[in-house]
């Protein structure tokens, strides 16, 4: 294994730096603590993110996007998850899952994706439908050309309110060998669509100005050529996005170690009691070489992860496993890094309190740990049964 | 116009400086190398006269170890369009770069030579000067701003007493200051486009220069630790202590 960077992507990594230290840094805190980023702000990365030809950095060159491998974006995820998801989500990684768009779909959803005109939510969580998401009730149901759409969906991210959604919704039941299962689809419905509509979710501790929202429908009308990919094969689509999905939020977590590492390290040398650094006491000095022990092992998963994806050989555990163990070492270097800089390190002059809230956020979405366990596991456990 | 910027290899600016411990120069082992933040300044303002219409071709060059193909590539992503690499494994003084350049210039023939006024690693501010001595050519340092005329450039000098205006006759070598630019960071496009450029490698013998050093380092040593300051109640014993402690008013 080799994950020594190419000359490009050091090059990329210089110029996210500057990107992330000249548009994003500056305002992390004020975000935060208004929970908003005004629409100048926002507006304002969207076009420097479109100008340095960083926006859809992971939709392929043919259709206007940057045409990343997966270890490039590996490291893009790492460098901009130093900052607020509300501040880079205006660097707009679009969902892979657009790629199924066919026809005249390509025209109104993939291109306006990639051109920064249009923006999408992937609405699959439902507030009965979290880690178990086939108990899914947003339902559509067949009449004449159409679909009728009933249900609701929350917890969906987006910094600004959506132009359309994927929206998952179960069109039928089928007979599976481990009995009925519902066929989900996925549909493209436009933010106008009589019968849906957008509210802004709840106020998060995580994250604060990287927004949730709430969809719901009402008897909302769609016709069938809405459907993206093919009716009952909405899991299938969703799957990829998903396991790609937790690779980027496990090398964002990597992100964010290494800058309270750093934090962290430097303030053990600065800090002095008992007439000495606190890092020369082994209370902290331990403390850092765990954390940067923790990080390691964290970007040595991630980097398998994206390697074997790039090579196509990438298996659920793999993305899984990196998502696990590095959401669950940043929870411990931020509180770590909190314990080193002791009461200062929840202040609000001092970004640790962010990045340890934030971090928080890491252990539940894009799949709980104990869904990534119980995807690991069941790899294992299948090897055995008969 | 096409125009030359030579740039240099460095430890990075965010890198905190260690002496060896044997004293011989600093520890370069695993530590992250950038460009020179006042070569790339340099670039930069090379980039914007090429976008100006004002020059059409911007050639980077290095005089170094192998590595610093890395640092031309930095350049090429900013946007320069070719760049040479001259090879060299020895440690290269101003006056060597000099004559490097100086041959570089003999080949290319450009309008201007545009580079930092100094490196952040031995602060010499040499080069520029001797570059322009060894070609004859016009030469002003310190640039915070240069106009592009047919024959001349006219540069306002960030002086410790103010800002001073000179004329330079084409072809001319300036040395750039701090507050010339914001340089910029490269795009994706231009970090792909980067690797198809065509990069020259020379070295010293075939520029006919002798690169070995005429000087040599005694001793490296880290400079003595600030003392910590103290906190005055007023401005007049501020005045007091600056005339009758520190004497310096």
């Amino acid at each position: 294994m080799n994950y020594n960077l190419t000359e490009e992507q050091s090059l990329l990594l210089d110029s996210l730096r500057s990107f992330r230290e000249q548009e994003l840094e500056p305002y992390e805190a004020d975000v935060d603590r208004s929970g908003e980023v005004s629409t100048e702000l926002g507006n304002r990365i969207k076009s420097r993110a479109l100008e340095m030809g960083f926006y859809a950095p992971n939709l392929p060159e043919n259709i206007g996007g940057g045409g990343l491998d997966y270890k490039s974006l590996a490291l893009l995820e790492r460098e901009l998850g130093k900052s607020s998801y509300g501040l880079h989500g205006y660097l707009h990684r679009p969902s892979e899952i657009l790629m199924a768009c066919v026809g005249d779909q390509i025209e109104r959803y993939l291109q306006p994706c990639v051109s920064g005109e249009k923006k999408e939510v992937f609405a699959l969580t439902e507030p009965g439908a979290g880690s178990d998401i086939l108990s899914m009730l947003t339902r559509a149901e067949r009449a004449g050309d159409d679909y009728v759409i009933n249900g609701s969906k929350h917890f969906i991210s987006s910094p600004v309110i959506p132009d359309f959604a994927i929206l998952f919704a179960w069109t039928g039941v089928e007979q599976t060998e481990r009995g009925e299962r519902k066929r989900v689809t996925a549909f493209l419905v436009d933010r106008d669509t009589p019968g849906f509509k957008i509210e802004r979710g709840p106020r998060c501790a995580a994250q604060r100005a990287y927004h949730t929202w709430q969809l719901s429908f009402n008897d909302c009308r769609v016709h069938q050529s809405q459907i993206l990919g093919e009716e009952g094969q909405g899991f299938e689509l969703a799957d990829k996005w998903l396991k790609m999905g937790r690779i980027w939020v496990a090398a964002a977590a990597c992100g964010r170690m290494e800058r309270l590492i750093d934090l962290a390290t430097s303030y053990a040398v600065e800090r002095k009691q008992f007439g000495k650094s606190i890092g020369k006491f082994q209370g902290t000095s331990f403390k850092l070489a765990d954390m940067a022990t923790d990080l390691q092992a964290a970007d040595l998963l991630v980097m398998h992860a994206a390697d074997k994806a790039d090579r196509g050989e990438m298996q659920s555990n793999d993305a899984a496993m990196a998502k696990l163990f590095a959401s669950e070492a940043v929870g411990r270097v931020a509180d770590s890094a909190i314990q080193i800089f002791g009461g200062m390190g929840l202040m609000e002059e001092l970004p640790i309190e962010r990045l340890w809230r934030d971090s928080r956020l890491d252990r539940i979405w894009d799949g709980t740990s104990e869904i990534q366990r119980h995807i690991i596991s069941r790899s294992m456990l299948r090897q055995y049964e008969s | 116009m096409k125009i030359l910027v030579p740039v240099k290899r460095v430890i990075d600016a965010n890198v905190k400086v260690r002496v060896k411990s044997d004293q011989s120069g600093v520890e370069l082992a695993n530590i992250k190398m950038a460009m020179n933040p006042f070569c790339e300044i340099a670039v930069e303002a090379a980039l914007r006269m090429r976008e100006a219409g004002q020059a059409d071709e911007v050639i980077v060059v290095s005089a170094g170890v192998s590595q610093c193909h890395e640092t031309l590539r930095t350049g090429l992503a900013m946007g320069a369009d070719r760049a040479i690499l001259i090879e060299d494994d020895q440690d290269l003084e101003p006056l060597v770069v000099a004559k490097l350049l100086k041959a570089v210039c003999e080949r290319e023939e450009p309008g201007l030579v545009l580079l930092g006024k100094q490196a952040i690693d031995g602060d010499n501010n040499q080069t520029g000067q001797m570059l322009s001595a060894l070609l004859g050519w016009s030469n002003a340092t310190f640039a915070s701003s240069i106009e592009v005329n047919d024959d001349h450039f006219k540069v306002t000098r960030e002086l410790d007493s103010g800002l001073e205006s000179v004329t330079a006759n084409r072809p001319s070598v300036i040395t750039v200051d701090l507050r010339l630019n914001e340089p910029r960071y490269a795009s994706l496009p231009n970090i792909m486009k980067a690797k198809k450029k065509p990069m020259d490698k020379l070295t010293a013998a075939d520029l006919g220069v002798d690169s070995s050093p005429r000087l040599q380092v005694v001793k490296v040593e880290e400079p003595p630790a600030r003392q910590a300051g103290i906190k005055v109640s007023s401005a007049e014993e501020l005045v007091d202590k600056l005339r009758n402690e520190a004497k310096v008013i």
